[in-house]
């Protein structure tokens, strides 16, 4: 097992497709010569060329639709788009073709198209090179949308995304390319489906995916020291979430907190708390708390970003009031 | 060419005519529901173009006036009617309607709803095409509407920058939905919208089948022999409204009139009765076979087919098995 950044794994996990699969393609901005913004498609242009790891104009709506295009003749591309603020632009091919192509064709037409994004807030970035757009996705059907957390799944999650025979929306995070983790030397799959519990506990349950499962695990720690045993659930796929996986821990658990990058409205924190509501209301002793961003456009002051996101004191603080410390 | 491949072709054009005005009578009598985009007048077009492609190999792509260009790939006609009617029979089994035929078996790519969108998806056909080293071509037919969106030029650099080849058919029948070209495209040629890509060319009549034969001949052989793309402009006309909710305020009667007598089944009949190769009798009993074809097997098939079950709703959202390979 060796440790190696989250970046080293994206780039290893499109290494191996390339390898594999003659019909595996890359493309996006600056991706090729320039070996991507976060040198996750580095040397790959020198090993597959141009035809295979393509440099493309700043064309973000068109690119996407030809990377599905492609994938409906049995293609496998891999589309990056440099950041997720500028899959805005890209909403007419994604929503309109790739998410409801097979179903509109009464599947007969499959697409199976990876778009890789990176997401979230990172260094006073400002408002539109900040967005957190998982709400987006998973409000549509036909989609799947995937969050790594870790090189590890970093790793496995594009695999599997490359083998899915369904479109997969993979988002990643701009601070997190550095991250460094341990990922198995052998290939393998993380799954599109289902939760990953990162963390056993009793007392309450934390949802988190992506960058937050980093907050929710760091809370954990402090929480452990004044005697709460927390949970921690890495929801991973967030679509579809996994309703059972969620409902379970919080049977055990009786207690919830949400933590997520984006703001509360219409989010992975409230359609959590609906999945509660459905699945395990008799189950819940308090009711389910949400973390999360303020309700603003991401400020550039370095102050005002950090007091516009969440952090694991939020968290603490969260769980503290939950269980009445 | 041959007087029966003439009478072929001038009865295909017949055929899509009845078809679609058989569509309009289903729909008022609301055996069909939803949008309904009709093709009379622009028959020769589709059925111009497609004669010289290589049919249900080269990958085809359209918009929302779609019905044609499906039968003219190959895609059974009963089976176009059906998913007009919203039978599980009809080729999107019921879940697509009359903008959504696909038949990837003819290599019939879809038509799609949103003006503009089956651009990026031609250029990645083509990118198929190319990366699995066979000789096909991508043939994307839109209306002139579809050229001011940012698609048309984002598609038409990435087209021209890597060679791919497809050919681009543009069926400018002069308004988009209920608004004039002039009033909507700084420049009205469309085919020299494409020359700052470095893309070749071509503007001919639209109505006449053999000049689109001959301009689309000269086009697919340029695309499929240099692996480049073209972009083929055909003028016509649509006699029909924009769809079937069309209130026609936009353009004048005598202006539909004038291009009435440019029907294109009216120029090619007139041609081939003056060459003998079919008389008025023998054209009026091919329109009769036509009628009763589409009304005993067309329209009687897509009337006794059954409805989707409910219980099927939620079926083909993802693909059904598809691999896992994270379960091995």
């Amino acid at each position: 097992m060796a440790e190696m950044m989250y970046w080293q794994a994206i780039l290893r996990a499109h290494d191996e497709e390339l390898a594999r699969d003659p019909l595996v393609f890359a493309m996006g901005e600056d991706i090729g010569v320039a070996g991507g913004t976060y040198k996750a498609t580095s040397g790959l242009y020198a090993k597959y060329g141009a035809d295979r790891v393509i440099d493309t104009p700043i064309s973000e709506n068109s690119y996407t639709g030809l990377g599905i295009g492609a994938a409906m003749l049995g293609c496998r591309p891999i589309v990056e788009i440099m950041s997720v603020n500028f899959a805005w632009l890209a909403m007419d091919q994604l929503m309109n073709n790739a998410a409801k192509i097979h179903y509109m064709s009464g599947g007969k037409i499959r697409c199976p198209f990876v778009l890789r994004v990176p997401g979230g807030t990172a260094h006073q970035l400002g408002a539109q090179h900040s967005a957190r757009m998982e709400k987006v996705f998973m409000g549509v059907s036909g989609l799947r949308v995937v969050t790594p957390a870790t090189p590890r799944d970093a790793y496995g999650l594009l695999k599997s995304a490359v083998r899915c025979d369904d479109p997969v929306v993979l988002i990643e995070h701009e601070s997190m390319y550095n991250l460094k983790g341990e990922v198995p030397d052998e290939e393998f799959f993380t799954p599109l489906e289902g939760v990953e519990i990162c963390r056993t506990g009793k007392d309450l349950s934390i949802f988190a995916y992506n960058i937050s499962v980093h907050w929710a695990l760091q809370a954990a720690d402090q929480l452990a020291k004044e005697g709460i045993d927390a949970e921690v659930i890495d929801l991973r796929a967030l679509k579809p979430l996994d309703r059972d996986g969620i409902a379970a821990s919080v049977r055990k658990t009786h207690r919830a907190i949400i933590v997520e990058e984006d703001e509360a409205p219409v989010g992975v924190g409230s359609e959590v708390i609906a999945i509660l509501n459905e699945e395990a209301f008799f189950a819940l002793d308090a009711a389910p708390v949400r973390v999360h961003a303020r309700d603003v456009p991401i400020p550039y002051n370095r102050r005002l970003e950090k007091a516009a996101i969440p952090n694991a004191e939020e968290v603490v603080a969260a769980a503290r009031k939950l269980l009445g410390r | 060419m041959e007087a029966s491949d003439q009478r072929r072709l001038l009865r295909e054009m017949l055929f899509a005519r009845r078809f679609e005005e058989r569509c309009a009578q289903a729909y008022q009598e609301r055996e069909i529901g939803g949008f309904l985009h009709l093709y009379p007048g622009q028959e020769a077009c589709a059925i111009g173009v497609l004669e010289k492609a290589r049919k249900g190999q080269d990958y085809v792509v359209t918009g929302y006036r779609d019905h044609i260009h499906a039968i003219q790939c190959g895609v059974d006609p009963r089976a176009v009617m059906a998913e007009l009617f919203g039978k599980e029979t009809g080729t999107s089994r019921g879940r697509g309607g009359s903008m959504h035929i696909f038949d990837i078996d003819r290599h019939f790519m879809g038509g799609y709803a949103l003006v503009g969108g089956p651009f990026p998806l031609a250029i990645g056909f083509a990118k198929a095409i190319q990366l699995r080293g066979g000789d096909e071509i991508a043939i994307c037919f839109l209306g002139d509407g579809a050229n001011n969106q940012g698609t048309f030029h984002e598609t038409m650099n990435m087209a021209s920058l890597w060679n791919l080849p497809v050919l681009f058919v543009c069926e400018n029948n002069l308004y988009g939905i209920g608004t004039a070209i002039e009033r909507a495209s700084s420049e009205i040629n469309q085919y020299l919208r494409v020359a700052p890509y470095k893309i070749a060319a071509s503007q001919v009549d639209g109505q006449d089948l053999d000049v689109v034969m001959a301009a689309a001949e000269t086009a697919i052989q340029y695309v499929r022999g240099e692996r480049k793309p073209y972009f083929l402009e055909l003028m016509t006309y649509r006699l029909r409204g924009h769809s079937m909710s069309d209130s026609g305020a936009y353009r004048s009667k005598e202006e539909v009139e004038r291009w009435a007598q440019r029907d294109p089944i009216g120029i090619y009949k007139r041609r081939l009765i003056d060459a003998s190769v079919i008389d008025e009798a023998g054209f009026r009993s091919m329109d009769e076979e036509i009628l009763q074809d589409i009304e005993d097997n067309i329209i009687r098939y897509a009337r006794e087919s059954a409805e989707p079950r409910v219980e099927d709703l939620e079926r083909y959202v993802y693909v059904e098995g598809g691999p896992k390979p994270w379960l091995k």
